[in-house]
């Protein structure tokens, strides 16, 4: 969490580190009616409800985007219904005459009669903003759309005052008499529908009240909220989450009011042109919203800004913020207001140049820009004085007519951050390696930094490595990059960076290996020489191999730490991981099936054996009774015997121990009692044969 | 000397093997029948075991049952052949039958575990 609160705040810190050095506000362009196109998409030709359709139709129209005609047909029926339904809310009726307003669908002037008795009755009775806001602005809109119609209010100064009794010291408005809370988003509603009773009032409405009003809105711009780069916007102060406001929308209702109020009131309301600029450079610093609500609020609050009595803010933008002195471009400024329309005469100057390194010191003259009427730009060439690096330009707009300057709001002087980049000259390139002790060379190298090198060089450990050169910008000054690497890289893939200072224009970096042997974990052998040198301002940034130098270092200590492991590639941790091969166990070897077969044969063989010598000692059945009985259960007590034994074999095959045994007792049942008669008539019989 | 030694060896051997010979042939038949089951079954068990001893004790416990089974049956023969001599004066009021009646019974315990053994 709180890393995450950390990362914000740095991500906050660069925004406004970013915004404070070049604040280039855009006007609108293309890319906003392309993202108008994609954001209001009607379903079937027509959307969710009439206030999308007027949000849709509205910001079309501004952009001159002509679409009228795909939505035209299911609109016009809905507005038409919901004009001729009795019990329609003011809110719809004000939605459906606002998209009447821009489609001009065909409605009966009875009709708008009979709304317009309705809305005055209600006008007259509401004791909510929200009713005030909705039933004046439904009258004014019947005003501009019939001319028949009687929309005039009979007791305007009534209503003004009932407005105007929700407001608050502050500037800020109350939603109704029995919500304390006060909000700038009603504010904005207010001024809004005030100005619609001003514009409907049958008699003028008393001077007081208005200059009052006035005083009003310049309170609410004391609660202003600002940006680093001169954007100000409203927010609201109480956050109340069922009718919460974005600063988009709060901003929007402002300036929404704002304008409608100066444009029927006579008389300058008092905001400073530096505000509405600030405000405009809100909405164009918002880009391009992601969803329709603030989409239509920044285009519609843009529109209103763009004619507006109180100033008309002049946005300065440069179509590029980097200039190349190869190409020797040019400086172009455009000055437009925030819909992209061309401004009136005027002259933008170039009043100072500040170097990003010094803050104070302008390094050139005060100059003017030359207008060129094709292309509605200004242009510079980029002064002579001014070489490669990091500038922020400060431009002022002067207007022609002294007129305009009440008309328009130009904001005095305008920072810009610049970035001058050319070709740095690299001269005077060698590579020596040095003798330590007495400083004589050994060996000396030219380097030519521009193309490719590839220098095969060796030194011991008493000797030094020199590397020089000198960096010189287009004009002749020194120039120091934001980057300048030497970097040694061991067969090993042991690498060593080392940074090159400079004194001056010249760059040098001396190795002197003997101190270094600790650091190269006394490894000999070839090490490869990379030389970086970068800036963003510099054209010819390069990282380059400039060869190889072989290295004799002594053994080893035995104390001397280990090279470290190269580097693990972070990636191959998400690679895929090696196969897991699942290990069964491999089947016993099996006998062939011959060598068995032949054994089987052999077993025979006892048996074959003892049958033949049954037969040698000639074994009879003379002692098997004759007599029925005792044969019956002789030949049942070997049946019970080989039933026993078929049990056996089929247990071995099949059975389970429990069926055997279940059979088992019966069988040895039966086995026991004819075992019994058998073998007791035989005993008899032995017995009798013996007495006799 | 040796010559002479060598051939009284086998005379000797000779007159003994007869005369052993001579006294079992007086042995009841049903006794001889008794011998002949045991060789059949001692016979039965070192084929098996020569079988083990050329291919491996794999699988073990059906090498183990079939031995067992062969040398079981060839003990309780053995018991068999003591009860039912008449020579045994220790036995003599137990008659041939109870003693057959015996071996039967045992030979069903001991095969019923040899079959829940064989696997």
């Amino acid at each position: 969490m709180a890393t995450r609160n950390l990362g914000g705040f740095l991500v906050l810190i660069l925004a406004i580190a970013i915004c404070e050095a070049a604040s280039v506000f855009q006007p609108i362009s293309d890319s906003h009616r392309s993202a108008a196109s994609e954001l209001f998409t009607a379903t079937d030709g027509s959307f969710g409800s009439l206030e999308e359709a007027y949000e849709a139709l509205r910001s079309f129209e501004i952009l001159g985007i002509d679409k009228k005609s795909d939505i035209r047909t299911a609109t016009c029926q809905s507005v038409v219904d919901k004009l001729g339904s009795s019990s329609s809310a003011p809110k719809d009726l004000f939605y459906a005459l606002k998209v009447n307003s821009i489609l001009k669908c065909k409605v009966n002037d009875k009709i708008f009669e009979g709304i317009a008795a309705r809305l005055n009755a209600i006008a007259n009775t509401a004791s909510s903003l929200l009713d005030f806001y909705h039933s004046i602005g439904s009258l004014v809109l019947i005003k501009d759309q019939s001319s028949e119609v009687d929309v005039l209010l009979a007791d305007a100064g009534g209503i003004f005052h009932s407005i105007k009794s929700l407001s608050q010291s502050d500037g800020r408005w109350r939603f109704s008499s029995d919500n304390p809370e006060s909000s700038t988003y009603a504010a904005g509603l207010a001024l809004e529908a005030l100005s619609g009773v001003v514009s409907l009032a049958s008699s003028e409405i008393d001077h007081s009240k208005i200059s009052t009003l006035k005083s009003d809105i310049l309170k609410l711009f004391d609660s202003v909220e600002k940006y680093d780069d001169g954007a100000i916007y409203f927010d609201e102060k109480v956050v109340d989450l069922r009718e919460h406001q974005s600063p988009l929308s709060t901003t929007a209702s402002v300036v929404r009011g704002l304008t409608a109020f100066a444009a029927v009131t006579s008389g300058n309301i008092k905001v400073p042109g530096d505000k509405i600029l600030g405000l405009a450079k809100f909405f164009l610093g918002i880009g391009i919203p992601g969803n329709a609500k603030d989409f239509f609020n920044q285009v519609d609050s843009l529109a209103s800004l763009e004619s507006n009595e109180v100033a008309i803010p002049l946005i300065l933008s440069l179509p590029a913020t980097v200039l190349s002195l190869t190409r020797k471009d040019q400086l172009q400024v455009k000055v437009n207001t925030v819909l992209g329309s061309s401004a009136p005469p005027l002259t933008v100057k170039l009043v100072r140049a500040l170097s990003s390194g010094s803050k104070v010191a302008s390094t050139i003259e005060s100059q003017e820009l030359k207008f060129d009427k094709e292309s509605e730009s200004h242009f510079l060439d980029v002064p002579k004085s001014v070489d490669v690096g990091n500038y922020i330009f400060v431009f002022e707009v002067v207007l022609h007519d002294s007129e305009d300057e009440k008309v328009y709001a130009t904001g005095g002087s305008t920072q810009v951050q610049i970035f001058v980049t050319g070709v740095i000259k690299i001269e005077n390139a060698e590579i020596v390696v040095l003798d330590s002790d007495v400083g004589s060379i050994e060996t000396q190298k030219k380097l030519d930094l521009a193309g490719e090198n590839s220098l095969a060089l060796s030194a011991n450990h008493l000797q030094k490595l020199r590397l020089s050169f000198q960096l010189t910008t287009p004009f002749g000054n020194a120039f120091k990059p934001h980057q300048v690497f030497l970097k040694l890289r061991h067969e090993t893939k042991v690498e060593h960076i080392f940074v090159v200072g400079n004194s001056g224009k010249k760059f040098e970096i001396i190795l002197d290996f003997l101190g270094l042997v600790e650091k190269f974990y006394y490894l000999s052998g070839s090490y490869d020489i990379q030389l970086t040198v970068g800036d963003a301002v510099m054209e010819n940034s390069f990282f380059r191999a400039i060869g190889h130098i072989d290295l004799d270092l002594p053994e080893a200590p035995e104390k001397a730490s280990r090279p470290p492991t190269p580097a693990i590639d972070p990636y191959s941790k998400y690679g895929p991981k090696a196969e897991i091969s699942h290990i069964f166990r491999v089947p016993e070897k099996r006998p062939s099936q011959e060598l068995s077969l032949i054994f089987l044969g052999l077993l025979f063989l006892p048996l074959i054996g003892f049958l033949v010598g049954l037969l040698r000692l000639g074994v009879n059945l003379k002692n098997f009774p004759t007599s029925a009985i005792p044969a019956t259960f002789g030949i049942l007590f070997h049946v019970g015997i080989a039933a026993v034994l078929l049990l056996y074999v089929l247990f071995w095959l099949k059975l389970d121990l429990f069926t055997t045994l279940k059979w088992l007792g019966l069988l040895g049942v039966f086995l026991l009692f004819v075992g019994h008669r058998i073998l007791s008539h035989q005993a008899s019989t032995s017995a009798k044969l013996k007495s006799a | 000397m040796g010559k002479a030694s060598t051939s009284s060896t086998t005379k000797d051997a000779l007159a003994l093997f007869n005369s052993l010979r001579s006294a079992y042939s007086a042995t009841p038949t049903t006794l001889k029948i008794i011998d002949l089951y045991v060789g059949f079954a001692v016979f039965t068990a070192l084929i098996q075991v020569v079988y083990m001893a050329l291919v491996g004790s794999f699988p073990f416990n059906s090498f183990l049952s079939g031995v067992l089974s062969c040398t079981g049956t060839a003990v309780l023969a053995v018991c068999l052949r003591i009860q039912v001599n008449k020579e045994n004066k220790e036995f003599k009021d137990l008659p041939p039958e109870r003693a057959f009646a015996d071996f039967v019974l045992c030979n069903l315990v001991l095969h019923l575990v040899i079959m829940n053994f064989l696997g």
